[in-house]
């Protein structure tokens, strides 16, 4: 054997080895990332809550997230009109101020020329919050009217949802205006739960898949 | 004591935080051009300029305006020659006359932000002024005139 012969011989095993090694490195790496795939179901960031589909559990708890939505405390500002509503029976506000390009009204019929900073005592005075508004011309987010399925598939779409993606849908649920609702001012219901329990069933909701109930 | 800028002065007056600033306006300043109506932001007839928004001063807290620019009627124009005092004079708009000042200052708004109102436009604008007497139609006829009146009045200049 002639000694250029042994030289192939040996960078041969040195390159089996080097194959079998990164093969073991990879199957090791997938295999930890299968592991993994069993308890994530969706990728997510750390600040997020921990994701895990499940139709079932994000369905009901979508059923209860609808009932809020759905109640006159948010739909009222989501109307399917260009005029938002009011009161506890959704009539079309008095003085039919309009929405507006951004949301907030037209000409001297701005929200804020009546709706103030905070709630104005006496019954049913002009609730406040500081950025009072209706969603923009350009993205509606119309409640008032959708279905069940309807709605769920709209707020996880960010061209209807106002351009959230998981985090800011997840943070949404302490908004101003959202929690506005919580404070509505005197003679006005509160929506059908805590926000608490809300806010419990909306990250459910989104954590276990943003399942959207069947129908149309 | 509460810096309060009304009309370009500047008021120091002693009140609670929580007036209204209607009360302000009327009963420590002295200005009654601007009147009580509904006091719940139904009727309009309180209405002022707040940094030039058509704000219900009945319902709009000290607060709110402290340090603020505030615009009654009074303060409008400098001789009533603004084009919508012009025009309510021209077709003789007012029959009682008491809301006409909130009218005024939301027409006002309007042909700032609009030099030609359509009528579904002045609708929009003047949908929260209440008229008792119900003079509807000869507002929408004044604002008309004023936004011609305006128009002349950016053309000759």
């Amino acid at each position: 054997m002639t000694r250029q012969t042994k030289s192939k011989r040996y960078l041969h095993s040195v390159k089996a080895f080097a194959v079998i090694g990164v093969l073991l490195s990879v199957i090791g790496v997938m295999a930890f990332a299968l592991d993994n795939g069993k308890e994530k179901t969706v990728e997510s960031e750390s600040s997020l809550p921990a994701f895990k589909k499940d139709s079932i559990t994000s369905v009901k708890a979508f059923k209860q997230v609808y009932t809020v939505l759905i109640s006159p405390r948010c739909m009222n500002c989501h109307p399917s009109g260009n005029i938002p509503l009011q009161g506890d029976d959704s009539h079309l506000h008095e003085m039919s101020p309009q929405r507006g390009t951004d949301g907030k009204g037209v000409y001297a019929m701005k929200c804020s020329n009546c709706h103030q900073p905070t709630n104005t005592p006496g019954l049913h005075t002009p609730p406040g919050n500081p950025n009072w508004h209706l969603p923009p011309a350009d993205m509606k987010m119309v409640f008032q009217g959708r279905t069940p399925s309807q709605l769920a598939k709209q707020l996880i779409d960010p061209k209807q949802n106002g351009h959230k993606d998981m985090k800011k849908l997840i943070e949404h649920a302490d908004d101003g205006l959202v929690l506005a609702g919580w404070n509505p001012g005197e003679g006005r219901t509160l929506p059908p739960m805590s926000h608490a329990e809300f806010k419990k069933a909306w990250i459910t909701w989104l954590t276990t898949g943003a399942y959207a109930p069947k129908g149309k | 004591m509460i810096n309060l800028n009304v009309n370009q002065k500047t008021y120091q007056i002693d009140a609670d935080l929580n007036m209204p600033l209607l009360w302000a306006i009327r009963d420590i300043i002295g200005l009654t051009g601007t009147k009580y109506g509904c006091g719940v932001a139904q009727c309009g007839a309180c209405v002022v300029h707040l940094n030039g928004e058509a704000v219900r001063s009945c319902v709009t807290k000290l607060s709110r305006a402290a340090g603020q620019k505030i615009v009654t009627i009074e303060g409008l124009s400098e001789n009533n020659n603004h084009p919508a005092q012009l025009a309510w004079n021209e077709e003789n708009v007012p029959q009682c006359g008491y809301c006409h000042s909130g009218q005024i200052m939301s027409a006002a708004v309007l042909l700032r932000e609009n030099p030609n109102p359509s009528d579904a436009d002045i609708d929009s604008a003047m949908a929260g002024n209440i008229c008792r007497c119900g003079t509807y139609l000869r507002i929408r006829k004044a604002i008309h005139l004023a936004a011609e009146l305006q128009r002349k009045e950016a053309a000759g200049k």
